[in-house]
């Protein structure tokens, strides 16, 4: 498994996931760099993502769409924070109206993306962060089109860590 | 689609206030466990009676607890299902986030990856 841990605060309303992936930090930028291969994992198999436009540098801005199984296609706009190659990127991942450009009215998820020599190969740290849990459910309701496994109540983790 | 079609946003907002205070989340353990009056929880904490019963009301409103009199007592005890809501928002984006290591992964693995750079960049 390549995904080291997980860590879910709901008081902080951040995930934290740690993964170990097999290949140098500069192939693992590659990922998030190369827009080719980050459609190809970006988006759910039944969801699949197409970059329209990808400028990886601070300020920069990278534009995609997903297309549904019945054609629906869903938006989304990233405004890169911070790009420290090949050791991190901060990314605003915003829902995008029709024209491409970031919907207002929608919730921003800042990732903050760690990649460090480690492990097999590369030790990835991604941060998502809400600014608030409703925000927090509207992106979890658009990730549901991968049709997510039931999860299992945690409530011991829960109370365990509060 | 929607992820709970029980709670709305703003559920989903106050149980997160709620659960965001210490306190707090220390009342909903110990209701958990056993119900307890509002008085009894009150002397485990250094604060006012009243500050306790404020403390409550929030969970009520969340619906992390519930408070039923009985005689003089004000009983609270424990909504594990508000619970499982929030701990449920969160084991749905970390499935979001597992498939997308997997993929990444049989991304690095794919060697007839025909956009590899070239260069010697691994």
């Amino acid at each position: 498994m390549s995904v080291v841990s997980t860590t879910p605060d709901p008081q902080a309303l951040t995930l934290t996931l740690v993964a170990d992936l097999a290949a140098p930090p500069v192939r693992a930028w590659a990922l998030w760099a190369d827009a080719r291969r980050l459609e190809r994992w970006w988006g759910p198999p039944t969801w699949p993502a197409t970059f329209d436009s990808h400028d990886l540098r601070a300020g920069g801005t990278a534009k995609y769409h997903m297309t549904g199984p019945e054609g629906e296609v869903a938006r989304g706009h990233w405004r890169f924070v911070a790009v420290d190659e090949p050791r991190a990127i901060e990314i605003d991942d915003a829902f995008a109206g029709d024209d491409g450009e970031p919907d207002p009215t929608m919730p921003v998820t800042r990732m903050v993306v760690a990649l460090e020599a480690g492990g097999s190969g590369t030790t990835m740290t991604i941060t998502s962060r809400f600014a608030s849990a409703e925000q927090m459910e509207q992106v979890v309701a658009m990730g549901m089109a991968e049709g997510m496994a039931e999860a299992v109540g945690q409530i011991d983790a829960l109370l365990a860590a509060a | 689609m929607v992820v709970d079609q029980v709670r709305s946003s703003d559920d989903v907002d106050r149980l997160f206030h709620a659960l965001a205070d210490a306190t707090r989340r220390d009342i909903v353990r110990r209701v958990l466990q056993q119900e307890a009056s509002v008085s009894s929880l009150a002397r485990h904490y250094a604060m006012s009676f009243a500050a306790v019963q404020k403390h409550v009301a929030v969970l009520e409103r969340a619906h992390l607890v519930v408070k039923q009199r009985r005689g003089r007592e004000q009983v609270v005890h424990g909504d594990v299902d508000a619970l499982r809501t929030a701990t449920r928002l969160l084991s749905e984006l970390e499935e979001l986030w597992r498939g997308r290591v997997d993929r990444m992964e049989a991304v690095l693995a794919d060697l007839d990856d025909p956009h590899r750079p070239t260069g010697g960049a691994a």
